[in-house]
């Protein structure tokens, strides 16, 4: 009679999210920032290198950003292990390009399979924000973003990560001088200005945002190559 | 004086209603500002040792980078506070304008004991929505006292107590190095370990370290103890050449009494 | 979404030489829809001392009417215009008093004190307050304002250098926001009275 009573009755509730390790969830997010600025024949590519968890941090050194060819560098905002992987693909697909036509990959190919990449997983994506930037064929720097799906777009200027809102109205304001009534919208940024924008922006952010920090690793890519420089940001 | 216009003593609910019908109509209550904190305290030789850190977070946003978490409670007590930064605010506040009042009636200088039961008599009255986890810490005729109080109002009695999310991090400090009889310096600099190693390792707590150091007859509060993460210069400045702004039109400003004027004949 | 989104608002303050700033934007909205673009969101309560309100709109218009009741009950009383530190405890007391029932308004309060220096300071919707000595933000932009104010905030600006930065520091962060913007307003108190601009931004 108890055992009838029980089997009929609805089986209990299964505890929510909240209550811990029921639900996997695929998509974990381990903080940090990455920015590009694009100049007339540079890019400039920084992020820092901070991974953490929650209030825990996992690595202070934890590189983000990677060198796909001397041309190009991609950097990989929001979940490590996605971006890790989203690298290897395209340097192995980099490789198998460069056996195939007897030349290596230019930034544009590289953009264009990065987009093609991420849509190829529409149902199960990334959890990856990718800026890749380089120069072009006519040396022009240029810099992609792209949305965790593959979107695709050109800009001047980017921040993706935990602090991309920090950031990206500061990039606006130094690199497109928005809302400055005097300003020359052709005026073009030199080397060591945007490098300046991109440390002081790294420099607040860190104040602010709690997920930015440990290191900052710049690189700069011109026709002679990828230049990259390491900076030290706080700790706390 | 004038006329009392509302009951003013206790909290008020009066929009509790309307919050809770937006809440279910899936409006997210909002959170308030956390101290997601390292707070520490320990018994040495002549005293004790308060140490806290100086980061108020909202949500993954640092809100205050040099807040001040270790209140003054009364003379000889002080207490460092971790969770709700309003709720910790307010309470010690509010228990140490109440010892106050204790110490004039009676005439002596207020037991740490007592500021302790007042603390969890309150917070447990509120069944933990009172969000203040606490280390108290003072000297009265009965020696140093160091206490820790939770939310729900129970309480430990510890020779070395940490409290908030750099907890963890703090308490392996004093797990390894804590022992009784320290010297002055010995703590002290313990309990700066201590909470950089909160700051450092825990992204709920950093800047600076304030200390607390009370002994018999004698406090000695030190703001910034140690500031192990000054930020570095800009790279630039950044001012605009004047006149870079586009205005529309300089409004005449509104003064106070425009708006304000109110008919009180 | 939260109802702190809901009408949707920036505000921020900065301290100068000698004058303090404030400043909002001008939008009302039903979440994404606009439904005025001259929404005022900051007050003056003495001609020293401003208010701005960020949050819902229903109590940024309550809790504005009840500062200023407290305001010149205060006046009456002590016969003496309240101060800015005066009237911030006076906030946050009022905001925790309703701990368990919150209004759901972030306020910023800048003003000059009897000896003519800047004061700010902000608090959380239950009036935990912050008295920083660079600048306060807040509102749906304040992640967009912290990063602008930590990079363009720099100690002792003059009034005029004051407004550029306050107006490209919150230009800028609103036209990151969806929920914000829409026009802005600045203030700038100084000792010899009070400057108010109507800025020209992106009206999108």
């Amino acid at each position: 009679m108890e055992f009838g009573l029980q089997l009929n009755e609805r089986p209990m509730e299964a505890p929510r999210e909240a209550h811990g390790h029921n639900h996997w969830n695929p998509y974990v997010d381990t903080g940090g920032t990455s920015l590009a600025i694009a100049g007339e024949d540079f890019v400039l590519v920084a992020s820092d290198t901070r991974q953490s968890d929650g209030y825990n941090i996992n690595t202070r050194y934890d590189s983000k950003a990677f060198e796909l060819s001397n041309k190009t560098v991609l950097a990989l905002s929001i979940c490590s292990a996605d971006g890790k992987r989203l690298y290897e693909i395209l340097e192995q697909r980099a490789q198998l390009y460069f056996h195939k036509h007897d030349k290596p990959i230019g930034t544009e190919a590289l953009a264009q399979l990065l987009s093609n990449t991420l849509y190829s997983r529409r149902m199960f994506p990334y959890y990856v924000f990718p800026i890749l930037a380089g120069v072009k064929a006519d040396g022009k720097g240029v810099a992609y973003s792209y949305d965790a799906l593959g979107n695709m777009k050109d800009v001047t200027h980017i921040a993706y990560g935990s602090a991309a809102a920090l950031v990206q109205p500061f990039l606006d304001s130094q690199v497109g001088f928005a809302n400055q009534r005097n300003a020359d919208p052709n005026r073009q940024l030199t080397r060591d200005q945007a490098m300046r924008i991109a440390i002081d922006a790294f420099t607040g952010s860190t104040e602010r945002d709690i997920y930015t920090g440990d290191w900052l690793e710049i690189f700069v890519v011109d026709a002679t190559g990828v230049h990259k420089e390491v900076r030290e940001l706080k700790h706390d | 004086m004038a006329p009392l216009l509302e009951p003013n003593a206790g909290f008020k609910f009066d929009n509790a209603k309307r919050n809770q019908l937006l809440s279910d109509k899936g409006y997210m209550v909002p959170t308030a500002t956390k101290t997601g904190t390292t707070i520490v305290g320990l018994i040495y030789k002549d005293g004790v040792v308060l140490g806290a850190d100086t980061r108020a977070t909202n949500g993954s946003i640092v809100a205050d980078k040099n807040c001040r978490k270790i209140h003054y409670l009364a003379p000889n007590m002080y207490c460092c506070g971790a969770g709700t930064a309003a709720d910790t605010d307010f309470t010690t506040s509010m228990i140490s304008s109440q010892l106050a009042l204790h110490s004039l009636n009676t005439g002596r200088d207020a037991r740490v004991v007592t500021a302790m039961t007042m603390l969890k008599q309150y917070l447990f009255r509120y069944q933990g929505h009172i969000g203040a986890a606490l280390v108290l810490g003072g000297y009265d005729v009965m020696g140093p006292h160091l206490f820790t109080i939770y939310p729900h109002g129970s309480t430990d009695k510890l020779p070395y107590v940490t409290m908030g999310s750099g907890s963890l991090a703090a308490m392996s400090v004093f797990e390894s190095s804590w022992r009784p009889e320290l010297s002055r310096e010995e703590a002290v600099e313990m309990v700066k370990d201590a909470i950089e190693a909160g700051i450092f390792n825990d992204l709920g707590s950093g800047s600076n370290v304030d200390v607390c150091i009370i002994t018999k007859d004698n406090v000695e509060y030190i703001r910034g103890y140690s500031q192990p993460n000054e930020r570095v210069p800009k790279e630039q400045s950044y001012r605009f050449a004047p006149g870079t702004t586009e205005f529309i039109a300089t409004a005449p400003a509104a003064t106070a009494n425009d708006a304000a004027a109110m008919d009180v004949s | 979404m939260s109802i702190m989104q809901y009408n949707g608002s920036a505000v921020v303050a900065m301290t100068g030489k000698n004058c303090v700033a404030i400043a909002a934007d001008k939008r009302l909205g039903q979440r994404a829809l606009t439904v005025d673009m001259g929404f005022d969101k900051v007050f003056p309560m003495t001609n020293r001392l401003y208010v701005g309100l960020a949050g819902l709109a229903t109590d940024v218009k309550t809790l504005h009417d009840r500062f200023r009741m407290h305001v010149n009950l205060y006046k009456h009383r002590e016969e003496r215009t309240i101060a800015p530190k005066t009237f911030a405890h006076m906030v946050s007391h009022m905001l925790y008093e309703r701990r368990f029932g919150p209004y759901f308004v972030e306020p910023v309060i800048a003003g000059l004190d009897d000896n003519q220096q800047p004061f700010i300071c902000n608090m959380d919707l239950i009036g935990c307050p912050n008295f920083p000595n660079d600048f306060v933000v807040c509102g749906t932009a304040d992640e967009n304002l912290f990063g602008m104010c930590e990079s363009l905030w720099e100690p002792d600006l003059g009034p005029e250098e004051l407004f550029e930065t306050i107006s490209q520091a919150l230009l800028n962060a609103v036209d990151r926001d969806a929920m914000s913007g829409w026009g802005a307003i600045v203030h700038i108190l100084t000792p010899d009275g009070v400057i108010t601009r109507e800025l020209k931004g992106r009206m999108d």
